[in-house]
């Protein structure tokens, strides 16, 4: 089983990216299960067609420490697995141990075991690498590929920057490695060619660049990925490209991330040259 | 009457614990760690995590226990924990030249999410630990379960340090969950007898009831070494003794390593201890040997001889999973009727088979798991009982309610003795009745009229 963590600035796409792909790698034959590490539980609403599922933190909550995978696990669209690690209300609580809580739980339960058949498990991740909890997924024996979605806005570019770090930090003594770039296209001059830039200069590689399409709004807005939506669109293939892309990625890395002179350098030039 | 503020009327409750029947995660683990043959505990969090469960540990063994912690401090606790482990971990070897290191985490470092394994590898990497020794660690946060768990666990890490050579060591590991050094010692005694050879981890005898020599030895000969710990997944099998405290561990040998595992009741009282002794007898290939069939009949005597005083006595017991589901056993066996009985240790299993156990009995039975000492207080003035059996917290109930009051489990604070007999065998058994009828036969003496004062019991 390969397990990928996707990380990325808030707002980047991280969620809708992740479960386009994922639509993408069950086309591909591929069994998935995607657990969403972020306490608003939004990560797997594609895939099931609305915000239905109920996380492992309410349910730990409501019903105690006795709980059964199949309250906390719900089937999605492919046949995947959607999982909601869910947390506190917003500016209370801890989020971060939340996530510790439920992957601890999800181990527990058997999820990931052989009889499974799992062949991808996706966590998606909120924001940044912001404590120790949110740096779970990586941790040594969870996700051991990263890729981190950005685009070529500068905090989108900072963010994939400080994420590197962490990576940094648990892949000096683990197995997790950085996979790639993912550019989620926000229209910006020069943009693949600054995440590409960016990419070398990190050691890793954009490993695929996702134009930007009102395609991806309009699945959304009906509780759908873009292959579910309508697989005939063009953005339904960049989504089966970056799937594909992913399920026959061999680069794995440790980043080396940039002083944020040398980040803010490479925006200048590339910047510049578009003016 | 310390406790006069308890009611009668039981009124439901869910978010408050009153007078809790557990304590912390890294009590058990700190615990199991000293069973570790030259290993200095070390706390992963703030000084006063470390100092509340080494004095507790000191309360109930009488003993110095010596233990390490991380010393968080505000910036600590907001940069994580990694460079004060590590130069802990430093330190310790530097100065006290433990074998082994065993590290737990607590609340704190489990809430900013410090990672033991990482911090261990990058240990490792920066040369902090020096050739043949080992560092060792179990998450313990305690808002999770209780004691019990952190002891599970962190036995759980021991297991872990298993490493499979292909070639059977001829041995069998026997995990003998959270009991005290005595126990552990009669363990050994038995399977000894019985002519099992084993490696029987954690093994805190030796350790935690040695003899004032005078000189101070900061790690006593005993405790299982390392050598030991690494051989058990050679083991032709694993005897774990209490589905809480043991089976973790003895599971997971047998997933990883394939050493074939049996969960058993922890040995105390008649059939438990049966049951105990046919595992070995199985794993050695022989009959039981007479000495041990002998000590068995005379516990059988002992029941028989003074079932007039057990019969139909009413029993409150407080304590951990493993052993109220041991003593409850026993007590049934005997006619005695364990009728409210409570842990502070989660776990709905626990009350199915306490139910199961006692289904046969004439009264009806009261169980909780996560319960308190408050809850079970209430049952007994509602319903009264003839006898407590607990820790030392229930000296503050048996004194309110004039019950007499036998002291078995963890922690014993206030009376001796627990560190050098052992409860659990034949043997164990002998101890047992002896102290509930000296609580019972003492309270008949002191109670009945001139006319009815007997000489003869």
């Amino acid at each position: 089983m390969r397990k990928v963590a996707i990380y990325g600035k808030g707002g980047i796409g991280k969620s809708t990216t992740t479960q386009n792909t994922v639509a993408g790698l069950t086309e591909l034959g591929r069994k998935v299960m995607v657990v969403g590490c972020d306490p608003k539980a939004d990560s797997t609403r594609l895939l099931l067609g609305g915000l239905a599922q109920k996380s492992v933190l309410d349910t730990l909550r409501e019903e105690g420490e006795d709980v059964e995978l199949e309250d906390i696990r719900k089937p999605g669209f492919g046949d995947t697995w959607c999982v909601e690690s869910g947390g506190p209300e917003p500016g209370v609580g801890c989020a971060g141990r939340g996530i510790i809580t439920s992957i601890n739980m999800l181990e527990n339960l058997g999820a990931y075991e052989e009889s499974e058949a799992l062949d991808y498990a996706f966590y998606d991740v909120l924001g940044d690498v912001v404590c120790g909890g949110f740096a779970m997924p990586i941790r040594d024996g969870k996700a051991e590929e990263i890729y981190i979605v950005c685009s070529g806005e500068m905090m989108a570019m900072y963010a994939a920057n400080n994420i590197c770090k962490g990576i940094m930090k648990y892949a000096q003594s683990g197995s997790v490695r950085l996979g790639g770039l993912i550019c989620n296209s926000r229209n910006v001059d020069n943009e693949r060619e600054m995440i590409e830039e960016l990419a070398k200069k990190l050691g890793t590689q954009m490993i695929y660049f996702v134009p930007r399409d009102n395609d991806v709004q309009r699945a959304e807005i009906n509780r759908k990925t873009v292959i579910e939506w309508d697989g005939e669109v063009p953005q339904a293939n960049e989504y089966r490209g970056l799937a594909k892309a992913i399920d026959e990625n061999e680069m794995f890395v440790i980043p080396t991330p940039l002083e944020i002179e040398e980040l803010e350098q490479l925006l200048l030039d590339f910047g510049l040259m578009a003016a | 009457m310390l406790l006069r503020h308890t009611p009668k009327e039981i009124t439901e409750r869910d978010a408050l614990v009153i007078n809790p029947a557990k304590t912390c995660q890294p009590i058990g683990a700190m615990y199991a760690a000293l069973g570790i043959h030259g290993c200095l505990p070390h706390s992963h969090g703030s000084q006063g995590c470390c100092a509340y469960h080494r004095s507790t540990l000191t309360r109930h063994y009488k003993e110095p226990i010596s233990a390490a912690t991380s010393s968080f401090t505000e910036g600590a606790s907001v940069f994580g924990g990694q460079a004060n482990l590590i130069q802990a971990i430093n330190n310790i070897f530097s100065v006290y030249e433990p074998e082994v290191i065993a590290v737990h985490t607590t609340c704190l470092s489990e809430t900013i999410g410090d990672d033991l394994k990482q911090i261990t590898i990058k240990a490792t990497k920066d040369g902090k630990i020096p050739e043949g020794k080992h560092v060792i660690g179990a998450s313990t946060p305690s808002y999770v379960g209780s004691h019990v768990t952190g002891f599970s666990n962190m036995v759980k890490s021991m297991a872990m340090q298993a490493e499979k050579t292909g070639t059977k060591n001829g041995k069998v590991n026997v995990i003998p969950g959270w009991v005290e050094p005595s126990d552990m010692e009669e363990i050994k005694r038995l399977a000894a007898l019985v002519g099992v050879d084993i490696t029987l981890f954690p093994d805190t005898s030796g350790v935690l009831n040695g003899p004032l020599s005078g000189e101070y030895h900061m790690f006593p000969e005993g405790g299982t070494t390392m050598t030991e710990l690494k051989s058990t997944g050679d083991a032709v099998g694993t005897l774990a003794l209490g589905e809480w405290c043991s089976a973790d561990a003895a599971r997971w040998l047998d997933s990883t390593h394939k050493v074939p595992c049996k969960v058993l009741d922890m040995p105390f009282g008649l059939s438990a201890t049966d049951r105990f002794i046919d595992a070995l007898r199985i794993a050695a290939g022989v009959t039981v040997p007479d000495e041990v069939a002998h000590e068995r009949g005379q516990l059988v005597d002992m029941m028989s001889d003074m079932h007039q005083y057990f019969y139909n006595k009413k029993v409150a017991l407080v304590g951990d999973p493993d052993q109220l589901i041991a003593m409850t056993e026993f007590l049934v066996s005997i006619d005695m009727c364990p009728v409210h009985i409570v842990t502070g240790t989660p776990g709905k299993k626990f009350e199915k088979r306490i139910r199961e156990l006692t289904a046969d009995m004439p009264f009806e039975v009261n169980v909780k798991a996560a319960g308190d000492m408050f809850l079970l207080h209430q049952w007994i003035k509602n319903d009264p009982v003839d006898l407590i059996i607990g820790n030392t917290y229930c000296k503050y109930i048996a004194r309110d309610e004039d019950i007499p009051f036998v002291r078995w489990g963890f922690p014993i604070l206030d009376r001796v003795g627990h560190q050098y007999f052992p409860t659990v065998g034949y043997k164990g058994g002998l101890r047992l009745l002896e102290k509930i009828l000296m609580a019972l036969l003492d309270r008949k003496d002191r109670d009945d009229p001139e006319e009815t004062f007997e000489l003869v019991l």
